[in-house]
């Protein structure tokens, strides 16, 4: 039987979530219900007034298509991140997991770059991978035209995404590592003893038992994805070139704060929060169920 | 024990409130700009000269780090009424605040307060960028330019060419000379700069952005670049690419077009007159330069040029005294001995014509460093501004200019074909425009 702490006093615990649920009302419900409101009206910049224009603005982003463009733009690096990010911090904790040489002092080194805000990193990665002087660049003297991310944009995506995937393995990196480590020695040990190598017990026997850490990390990266793109492609591209690394959030950004489109920008916040309510959704209904807990 | 601690708290403020009272006395306003680093000390010296030269008010002056930042923290400012008294708003930015109605008229802010300004002495292109249709002055220019060409005088001498290229063919010859000389970038473009190579070009050819005059007639203007001349300019711009007589220089690619000549790297380049105190400042040992008025085609006429920066606004809902202190303030700057500081330390041209002709007479143009920048002023007033170089009346024009920068990435790096680029982009600004003329339904312009 389920065992059940409550209060008696019923005005404790509201006290007590009281502040919690004050943060939330004002920083995510009341701008959440200001965005729904301009995203039905067409509202003046400089707060001269509005007029009420019903799902105009929606009809006029689903009309676009530049910005299904961005859509599917977003799509793919959502899952192009999440998956590299993820990729290489299994990797990397698999290994340290395994307690070899310097173990002790990659375990703490891996997590470092989780630590830097992304428009720092972003200025960081421009001169490294700027294709006239950075250091990555500098293939292109030994093949002229091959690295350039200022006129290609397939360059300029890969080079976001694969910033973005840095900057989350630390995270993910220290996640998998904890779940690696929860998993009973005797376990990996028995496996070993009937003979598996290291690859196959990390299929048949470890992932299995960390899916749990493994479903909560896609959502987490997955949303990431979406939103904190930002603080990279503002400092590194600027959307371009030709638009190529516009992602729904900076697109966002752009018409709402360069353009001024403050209604066409509520519009699609509000469809960008729909995106990311679904996502989290469907994974917990639909994913959930295919993962063991213990 | 607390409470002790709590009541010599509260007397510790009390005495410095009391300490600071006298400072009350003057009227505090604030001013937001959108300049950085040099410029900004620039403008503090000048804050701080006026709160010197008089002792009734004090400006507190604000820098917001760049012109997209002071719009938008203006507006959020605005919107919360926690507005500056003065604030400095760019170019592209002007036709929402006129249709806002958040301003007070500068006229009338000066009249009001017994200031005499001569209305007619601001250089005809400055002041209708910033006037209503019918020529009144709604904000006071404050740093204004335009653009104009830089050019490595060192290569010109060497592909033997005498003076500076005055056209478009002349420039051709020279660039092509340079390459074959063996210079590896003879023009730096960057296509972000769409105010210099579109724009620029379409207000001295006297071409239309849109009709209605670029939108001075009405808020229903549409776009027309893929009707006029910039088509062949693109296409030019295009072909020269190709051949790698134009090279793409960004802040993308690591290193800007500025930075790549004043490096010396390239020999050419389109950049506002403003730069010319920081290529003075920057130039490498043994790069020597020269710039001119923005070159056009053979056969075509030169029209005056369109004016670029900002200018400052007065926003509403603030005190009587607040505005008695922003008036003193603008009188400050208009003071003679003020404009040539400021234009002298930063390179931007004198706004006024009186400003300009008593320069002019210092000799302050006939040596270097200086020398060349009077080929902005002359750039500005070289013909009456036509209804093409009045200036750009479109709204949300900030994204128009967004949308050609896209364009002209895209025939460069894509490939894509001038024509039907162009006639994308015509349509995606007359959705923006439509957008606009929208949003504020039935608003007149001022």
């Amino acid at each position: 039987m389920e065992r059940r702490a409550f209060y008696r006093n019923p005005v404790l615990p509201w006290l007590l979530i009281g502040p919690q649920l004050l943060l939330v009302l004002v920083f995510f419900y009341w701008p959440t219900s200001q965005a729904l409101y301009w995203a039905f009206t067409l509202e003046q910049p400089w707060g001269g007034g509005n007029s009420w224009v019903w799902l105009d603005n929606f009809i006029a982003i689903f009309r676009d298509r530049e910005y299904w463009a961005t859509v599917v733009r977003s799509a793919f690096y959502a899952m192009c991140t999440t998956g590299l990010s993820m990729a290489v911090a299994l990797f990397l904790a698999c290994f340290v997991d395994r307690s070899l040489k310097g173990t002790k002092l990659f375990q703490s080194v891996y997590v470092w770059p989780y630590a830097i805000a992304a428009p720092a990193a972003g200025v960081a990665f421009r001169f490294i991978f700027a294709p006239q002087s950075g250091i990555i660049g500098s293939i292109n003297q030994i093949w002229p035209g091959i690295w350039d991310p200022s006129t290609n944009g397939v360059h300029a995506l890969a080079m976001i995404i694969i910033c973005h995937a840095w900057l989350g393995i630390g995270y993910n990196f220290i996640f998998f590592l904890a779940a690696l480590q929860m998993i009973p020695r005797s376990i990996t040990e028995a496996g070993a003893m009937d003979g598996a190598r290291p690859l196959r017990r990390m299929f048949d026997l470890q992932l299995p038992l960390i899916a749990p850490t493994v479903f909560f990390l896609l959502i987490m990266n997955l949303i990431s994805s979406f939103t904190d793109s930002f603080g990279l492609i503002d400092t590194m591209t600027e959307g371009g070139p030709v638009g190529s690394t516009e992602v729904m959030v900076y697109r966002l950004f752009i018409d709402g704060f360069r353009g001024l489109d403050y209604s066409g920008a509520a519009a699609q916040s509000i469809v960008l929060m729909l995106l990311v309510i679904a996502l989290t959704f469907v994974q917990f209904k639909w994913v959930e169920k295919r993962v063991h807990y213990n | 024990m607390t409470r002790t601690r709590l009541l010599s708290a509260a007397s510790t403020i009390a005495v410095l409130a009391l300490a600071t009272a006298p400072a009350m006395a003057q009227t505090k306003f604030e001013f937001w700009y959108g300049l950085s680093g040099d410029l900004s000390e620039r403008v503090q010296d000048m804050c701080r000269g006026f709160n010197e030269s008089q002792a009734d008010y004090e400006i507190v002056c604000v820098s917001q780090e760049n012109y997209d930042n002071t719009l938008q923290n203006t507006i959020a400012a605005y919107r919360a009424n926690k507005q500056p008294t003065v604030t400095q708003i760019f170019d592209a930015g002007t036709l929402d605040l006129m249709l806002s109605g958040a301003y007070m008229p500068i006229r009338e802010l000066m009249e009001s307060n017994g200031y005499e300004i001569d209305w007619d002495n601001y250089l005809s292109g400055i002041a209708s960028y910033f006037s209503t249709s019918t020529g009144e002055m709604l904000s006071l220019p404050f740093n204004n330019s335009t653009a104009v060409i830089y050019y490595n005088t060192d290569a010109l001498a060497k592909v033997g060419f005498e003076g500076t290229p005055k056209t478009w063919e002349e420039v051709e010859t020279v660039a092509r000379a340079m390459k074959d000389a063996g210079y590896e970038c003879p023009i730096a473009f960057d296509p972000s700069g769409a105010w210099q190579w579109f724009e620029q070009f379409s207000a001295i050819h006297n071409q239309p952005i849109a009709t209605k005059g670029n939108g001075f007639g009405g808020l229903d203007a549409e776009m027309v670049v893929s009707q006029g001349k910039f088509v062949d300019q693109l296409t030019w711009i295009k072909k020269m690419y190709d051949e790698g007589i134009i090279v793409h220089k960004s802040k993308d690619a690591g290193e800007t077009a500025n930075d790549a000549f004043v490096n010396g790297k390239c020999q050419i380049t389109s950049s506002s007159v403003a730069d010319h105190g920081t290529f003075g400042k920057q130039a490498a040992e043994g790069v020597h330069w020269a710039n001119a008025m923005l070159p056009i085609w053979e056969g075509t006429e030169r029209t005056n040029s369109l004016v670029g920066g900002a200018s400052l606004w007065t926003l509403k809902g603030k005190s009587e005294e607040e505005y008695k202190g922003a008036a003193a303030f603008f009188n400050y700057l208009a003071q003679p001995e003020q404009a040539q500081t400021w234009s002298t330390i930063t390179g931007y041209v004198p706004v006024t014509m009186a400003g300009f002709e008593a320069m002019k007479a210092n000799g302050f143009y006939d040596e270097a460093p200086y020398k060349g920048r009077e080929l902005a002023v002359e750039s500005l007033t070289f013909t009456p501004p036509t209804e093409n170089s009045r200036g750009i009346r479109l709204g949300n024009y900030a994204s128009i200019r967004q949308e050609m920068v896209k364009t002209m990435q895209d025939v460069l790096f894509n490939n894509a074909p001038v024509l039907e680029s162009l006639q994308a982009f015509d349509a995606k600004g007359n959705e923006i425009l439509r957008r606009f003329e929208q949003t504020y339904k039935g608003a007149q312009l001022p």
